[in-house]
């Protein structure tokens, strides 16, 4: 059990390729924090800066009160389950178990009951004799966090553990994994670049682009109120619409339509307009923005619809059994838009509580 | 592939059959001139079937034939073949597997330089750069001994390349994760690498000793002392005999005798060997 102090952590490679940039994290005891974003963006350099599998080029790590910067990875009280899960192919698996207690010169005692402990947990108990080649998928994975937990570490580091397993199988580990830490309490760090499996697994989210922390928050912060448009596009699924606008006084133009804000714009001039799929509504009448649709995506309990406003692509989801017309007018909440600098990309707080209603389009062109 | 026309089975086995024969062909003469009598042989014409002297032949080569050319024992240049053989053998492997460990997990100036260094003594066979090996060997007073057959055998590159090549397959995660489990670089060659590449030593080991075991030219050079000599020498001795009759019954016999060590080692160590030149245990 261990706090996890990151202070301006920066990663240079040789030959000056910069990876990772000010990285500033405090990861409290027991919290499962969700490192997240495209590849490329630094999430696992990061991670294995924490592992000691890569140098910290800048800044510091603490792992408890201790700095680990220059901490051999087997003294950082640390266990780590990688992609491919790396498990030694020409031992057993408990002696794929064992082999880190035994670097450690961990009684044997202790060794067979700690061994036996994880692998009733993890129920490989009938594979223990068994090489790793004859195991499933599944079954390594299992393994690979069996290595980790017979270690008693302080810290957790998941590397990808679940993109090489299937869709079905990928699920019910993912909800293994919450359960296995949620009961050993273990502080956990997970690097994914699956949006989905960040926001089920996380206490909290650290979503990165290009090296740089973009936001750090509980899933459903980050969810409800992205601190950029990047952050908006990452998570959730499908992806926030955005598109261009411009704010005149209390009204939003959006191609040809044009929303009544009612008292509050939080900024003149052009800004970027966030809208979540499931936030906008088919209306009846003349109100709200004309819809022109392009095609269907069926999910079964969910339609997506894929069409245009002006010349700006837009997804609406529709429940299952929603009727669709070739044009359809659409409405959304003025408090449920996430306006965004359209410079930068960056949230512009204090977004509109304002009026809900929704103004008929002025005479532009439609579609 | 897979195709199931009688024709072409037919054509398929032919060609194995032709170039069996054409490989064994000179085997099978060697065996069958090692069974007649020396007036037999002289002839001219080499019979095609065996003959009568077998155990004649067989047991004269094993004891005082090569005492009458001035060699040792046939059993004694047997062993000198052998030891040289499988010191050879251990000697690369041991070498290798550690200079490629250090090549492929080590970050030190000039590795890329120092392992192309190693590759490109591969492109020079031993004859070629004999002279130079011949002058430190001597200088270094290494002439008639042990040393002097085996150690310049011993520096190639051949298996350092191929440790090399099959380091490079294990994935980097296995090192991580020993390095997690807290196994330092000899741990981790001990206990994960060197059982990773059992494989793949087997089939060096097979090829290695073959290669110690036929050696000719090197020791040839390096000893005049008898007691030094190896079955591949003596053979040589006995085909320039003096006195103008070459022994052909006794050099055959001699021969086939001398195959069988590899013969065998291939035949034992076939699985091993055949695995390890094409599976890797991933």
């Amino acid at each position: 059990m261990a706090s996890i102090d990151v202070e301006k952590v920066g990663k240079i490679y040789t030959g000056g390729v910069r990876a990772v940039t000010d990285i500033n994290l405090e990861i409290k005891d027991g919290e499962f924090i969700v490192l997240v974003g495209p590849s490329g963006c630094g999430k696992s350099t990061l991670l294995r800066m924490l592992a000691g599998l890569e140098t910290i080029s800048e800044g510091q790590v603490k792992i408890g009160s201790r700095v680990v910067n220059r901490v051999e990875p087997a003294d950082r009280d640390i266990a780590m389950v990688f992609q491919n899960y790396a498990l030694y192919p020409h031992m057993t698996v408990r002696q794929n178990l064992e082999y880190g207690l035994k670097n450690r010169k961990t009684p044997k005692a202790e060794i067979d009951a700690r061994v036996t402990e994880a692998a009733r947990m993890l129920e490989i108990t009938q594979y223990l004799d068994r090489k790793p080649r004859a195991l499933s998928g599944g079954q390594r994975q299992r393994v690979a966090m069996g290595r980790a937990i017979v270690r008693k570490p302080a810290v957790f580091l998941f590397d990808e553990p679940l993109s090489n397993l299937d869709a079905k199988l990928r699920v019910s580990m993912r909800g293994e994994i919450k359960r296995l830490q949620r009961r050993l309490g273990t502080t956990s760090i997970y690097v994914t670049h699956d949006q989905l499996e960040a926001m089920t697994l996380a206490d909290r989210l650290v979503v990165l682009n290009g090296g740089q922390i973009e936001q750090v928050g509980s899933p459903l912060d980050v969810y409800h109120t992205p601190a950029s448009t990047f952050v908006a596009s990452f998570i959730g699924s499908p992806a926030m619409n955005l598109v261009k606008g411009e704010l005149q006084g209390d009204k939003l133009v959006i191609g040809p339509a044009i929303i009544a804000l009612g008292a509050y714009a939080p900024t003149p001039g052009a800004v970027t307009v966030g809208m979540r799929a499931e936030d906008l509504r088919v209306v009846s009448g003349d109100e709200g923005m004309p819809f022109t649709v392009e095609y269907v995506e069926e999910l079964g309990s969910q339609r997506l619809v894929h069409g245009l406003v002006g010349d700006q692509l837009l997804t609406i989801a529709l429940s299952g059994e929603a009727e669709i017309a070739g044009t359809m007018r659409i409405a959304v909440d003025p408090a449920r838009l996430h306006f965004f600098s359209a410079d930068n990309g960056k949230r512009i707080v204090g977004t509109s509580e304002a009026a809900m209603a929704v103004a008929t389009p002025s005479p532009a062109p439609v579609g | 592939m897979v195709e199931n026309r009688p024709f072409l089975t037919f054509l398929t086995h032919a060609f194995l059959i032709l170039g069996f024969v054409v490989v064994a062909f000179p085997v099978y003469v060697a065996f069958v001139a090692s069974t007649h009598d020396l007036q037999t042989l002289l002839t001219g014409a080499v019979p095609l079937l065996p003959g009568s002297h077998f155990i004649e032949n067989y047991s004269a080569i094993l004891t005082n034939v090569s005492a009458a050319h001035g060699l040792p024992n046939y059993s004694h240049m047997a062993l000198n073949s052998l030891v040289m053989a499988v010191v050879i053998t251990i000697g690369k492997i041991l070498i290798s597997i550690t200079s490629a460990f250090a090549i492929v997990y080590f970050r030190f100036p000039f590795r890329v330089l120092a392992f192309w260094i190693i590759f490109v003594t591969l492109m020079l066979p031993v004859e070629v750069r004999i002279m130079p090996t011949y002058k430190i060997v001597a200088d270094l007073g290494m002439l008639n001994s042990w040393a002097g057959l085996t150690i310049p055998l011993i520096a190639s590159a051949t298996a350092t390349f191929l440790f090399r090549q099959f380091f490079m397959t294990v994935p980097d995660e296995i090192l991580e994760a020993a390095r997690v489990d807290g196994a330092g670089a000899m741990k981790f060659f001990w206990d994960i690498l060197l059982p990773l590449s059992r494989t793949n030593i087997g089939a060096l080991c097979v090829i290695l000793f073959i290669y110690g075991w036929v050696q000719y030219l090197w020791p040839l050079l390096v000893t005049t002392d008898t007691s030094y000599y190896t079955l591949m020498m003596g053979m040589k001795r006995m085909v320039t005999a003096q006195d103008g009759v070459i022994a052909w019954n006794y050099v055959m016999a001699g021969s086939v005798l001398a195959m069988l060590p590899p013969i065998l080692i291939v035949i034992f160590m076939q699985r091993l060997f055949i695995r390890g030149l094409t599976e890797t245990e991933k």
